[in-house]
């Protein structure tokens, strides 16, 4: 293929030579070719064996802004301003290279960061176009984290694993503490979803971050669901209180409000939880799946956590916002029960791995340690994004009893 | 009432997006009391621009022509504003399969050729003109199959001249035409479509050049000093006498002052201006209608008191 500009006998200054090239071949390309380098008002000639170039030169100059000063060869083109009218206000979205901009004009609309942006066209509606209201610095890198660590659900995980061996009752636990799983990925998916909704595409690493986090989600409802079902039994029970728990995540308003009591406190929480039953696992099925789960919700966490901190970086008084919402939170669910008791048992019992009076104390002691574990990590977090010690402490104890 | 109250011709739904977008435009920025409202076809639009119910009408050529004619008739002016950059020095084709034996006009005597509807200017009327000026009468020397999509719009909705390219090689012998008739801007566009392989058709003649739509206000706005063209004894009051309220009249001039300055580097307005294909108005001129209305005469399309004589036209 030969190289574009190794035709310099179809190209010189004022000329534009299409041999027999049509404008119903995409002969403009060469005019336009020889058009970009004259100012409004200069003359090309236009040079050419196609039967009926002078006809689509006429309507292709009418079309465009520009003038046939003649009919007959040679042909000259009388360039018009129109060009140049239309990129006269336009202006770059931001920097390619750089970082993303402090601000997202919503006339950028989706156009690509850094792209010459002309005037005009519809200003996009995105509710979250201020860079620290959703920015992370680590988020290009933990997008790149989340684009390879990718996994098929049909495959990551050996279906075909033997279950047989699992006591009925510890099959039970497990299908219930699945359900309850499912219910939470749900909230968690959406949650992301949502937000990436209302996200100014300029902030392009976030939203592709939070497009990997619903996707992750995606899976983690099919592989909990595949496993609740593999004993052919029907689902657990969803109570109201959980429930209820995860309706006031999906109400939350605000980026960083949501992003920090999902990702910080709900997922960081998770964490714990995932760790537990695959070190409780009965079989290697349930071991894969919490498995992979644990694996996606360490990054939520992660952009969660620098999210948060970035922003309360750079404006301490978004702690006390913050710190409201978790109580609001808290005093919103303080008449509901937080954990089905269904699924503290099942946890107590998975633990446990069988009905011995011993392995019960064992399973409680157990889901008593996890419940501390899963308190220290969130005061960890707490205090990684800003919060004093004694305050991270009072409001990890607010955190909602059903984990999420 | 005051203000300015346009008619327009729906042959698409982006004509509701253009003039919703500039009726917000001439009244925001414009400071001017301005709507509009939508006809199905050129004739009722034209009737009622002569019948003062409407001010200013965006006209086709073949509605200027018949706008003209029912003034004349009537003894009411018609005052040009204004006319799309686009409008000016349009011409008209007829093709030909490239290998076709047929050379010149005079040899589609006992041919058949395809036009658009038969309403449209560019695509029936002015070429079936250019047929007759080489002695051949359409229907008599030469079969015209004409495809009628979009009857009443003026040849606005391209469909029927698409069909009529289409004909040219059509895959039935029976459906295949010997000459199309296009407008050349269809030319080109049915050219990059792919409707007309590249290097399938040739040119076998054109037309001169013509002009094409024309903003045309009513006896509604006139005045005395009426714009270049006011009726058959120059400028002429209504039949009653009436100029008209002044106020009126400054609205269609002021109107008229918009759409000239109507600017293409303006965002606000250059994808309004694209959709209408324009990138900026011009001083209206009626030098470019002659042709028109000498195949209006020799087709019988229109008598000259406007009335509608042709066969078979039911906008």
């Amino acid at each position: 293929m030969p190289s574009a500009g190794a035709d310099p006998a179809a190209f010189r200054a004022g000329v534009a030579d299409l041999a027999d090239l049509g404008l119903d071949e995409g002969g403009h390309l060469l005019i336009e070719r020889g058009l970009d380098r004259l100012a409004p008002g200069g003359r090309l000639a236009v040079t050419g064996r196609h039967p009926a170039l002078a006809v689509h030169l006429a309507a292709w100059c009418r079309a465009y802004g520009h003038r046939l000063d003649s009919a007959e060869s040679p042909l000259v083109i009388v360039k018009g301003s129109t060009g140049r009218q239309r990129w006269s206000g336009a202006e770059r979205a931001g920097s390619a290279a750089g970082p993303p901009a402090a601000r997202a004009d919503p006339r950028w609309g989706l156009a690509a960061r850094g792209a010459l942006v002309e005037a005009g066209g519809p200003p996009i509606g995105a509710h979250w176009s201020e860079r620290e209201h959703v920015w992370a610095d680590i988020a290009p890198k933990l997008y790149a984290a989340a684009a390879a660590a990718q996994w098929d659900p049909a495959t990551a995980v050996d279906w075909t694993a033997a279950i047989d061996a699992v006591p009925p009752a510890i099959e039970r636990a497990v299908v219930q503490v699945m359900t309850y799983l499912v219910e939470n990925e749900q909230a968690a998916l959406i949650i992301p979803a949502r937000l990436l909704a209302q996200l100014h595409p300029h902030y392009r690493e976030v939203m592709q971050l939070l497009a990997t986090q619903a996707a992750d989600e995606a899976r983690h409802v099919e592989v909990f669901t595949r496993r609740g079902l593999l004993s052919g039994g029907p689902l657990g029970t969803s109570s109201a209180g959980g429930r209820a728990s995860l309706a006031t995540l999906l109400n939350e308003p605000d980026f960083t409000t949501a992003s920090f009591l999902l990702s910080v406190l709900g997922e960081g929480t998770f964490l714990d939880l995932l760790r537990f039953l695959h070190a409780h696992a009965p079989d290697p099925v349930t071991a894969d799946v919490t498995r992979l789960a644990l694996r996606d919700e360490a990054r939520h966490v992660a952009f969660g956590v620098a999210h948060t901190a970035h922003l309360t970086a750079s404006d301490p008084a978004y702690l006390g916002m913050l710190r409201q919402s978790v109580e609001r939170r808290h005093a919103a669910l303080q008449d509901t029960a937080g954990l089905n008791a269904e699924v503290f048992d099942s946890l107590v019992l998975l633990a446990a791995g069988s009905w011995h009076p011993a392995a019960i104390r064992r399973g409680w002691q157990s889901v008593r340690d996890l419940a501390a574990r899963m308190d220290e990590g969130r005061r960890r977090r707490l205090a990684a994004i800003g919060f004093p010690d004694d305050e991270a402490a009072e409001l990890s104890a607010l955190h909602t009893r059903n984990f999420m | 009432m005051g203000g300015v109250l346009l008619g327009a011709v729906a042959y698409d739904p982006k004509v509701v997006t253009i003039w919703d977008g500039f009726r917000s435009w001439l009244r925001d920025s414009g400071g001017l009391d301005f709507d509009y409202v939508l006809y199905s076809n050129y004739e009722r639009q034209v009737s009622d621009l002569v019948d003062g119910r409407i001010d200013v009408a965006w006209n086709s050529p073949l509605a200027w022509v018949r706008a003209r004619r029912l003034a004349t008739a009537r003894g009411v002016p018609l005052t040009p504003i204004t006319m799309r950059d686009t409008d000016c020095d349009l011409r008209s084709v007829v093709v030909v399969r490239a290998d076709s034996p047929v050379t010149a006009l005079a040899d589609l005597a006992d041919r058949v050729v395809a036009t658009g509807a038969v309403d449209s200017p560019q695509a029936t009327l002015l070429p079936l003109s250019l047929l007759r000026s080489v002695g051949l009468t359409p229907g008599t020397d030469v079969r015209v199959r004409r495809f009628d999509i979009g009857v009443g719009l003026h040849g606005d909705h391209i469909g029927g001249e698409r069909e009529a390219a289409r004909a040219l090689f059509a895959a039935d012998p029976a459906d295949r035409v010997d000459a199309a008739c296009l407008i050349d801007s269809n030319l080109l566009l049915f050219g990059r479509e792919g409707v007309l392989p590249a290097g399938a058709v040739r040119v076998l003649a054109q037309t001169p050049p013509y002009d094409h739509c024309t903003m045309t206000a009513g006896p509604s706005a006139s005045v005395s000093s009426a714009g270049p063209w006011a009726g058959p004894d120059d400028a002429l009051p209504s039949a009653n006498g009436d100029v008209g309220d002044i106020s009126d009249t400054s609205d269609i001039s002021r109107f008229g002052d918009l759409l000239l300055g109507m600017d293409y580097a303006d965002a606000s307005l250059r994808p309004l201006l694209d959709l209408e294909g324009l990138k900026e108005w011009r001083p209206p001129r009626l030098s470019g209608y002659e042709q028109l209305e000498r195949a209006v005469d020799e087709a019988g399309f229109y008598a000259a008191d406007g009335a509608i004589t042709a066969d078979g036209y039911r906008p």
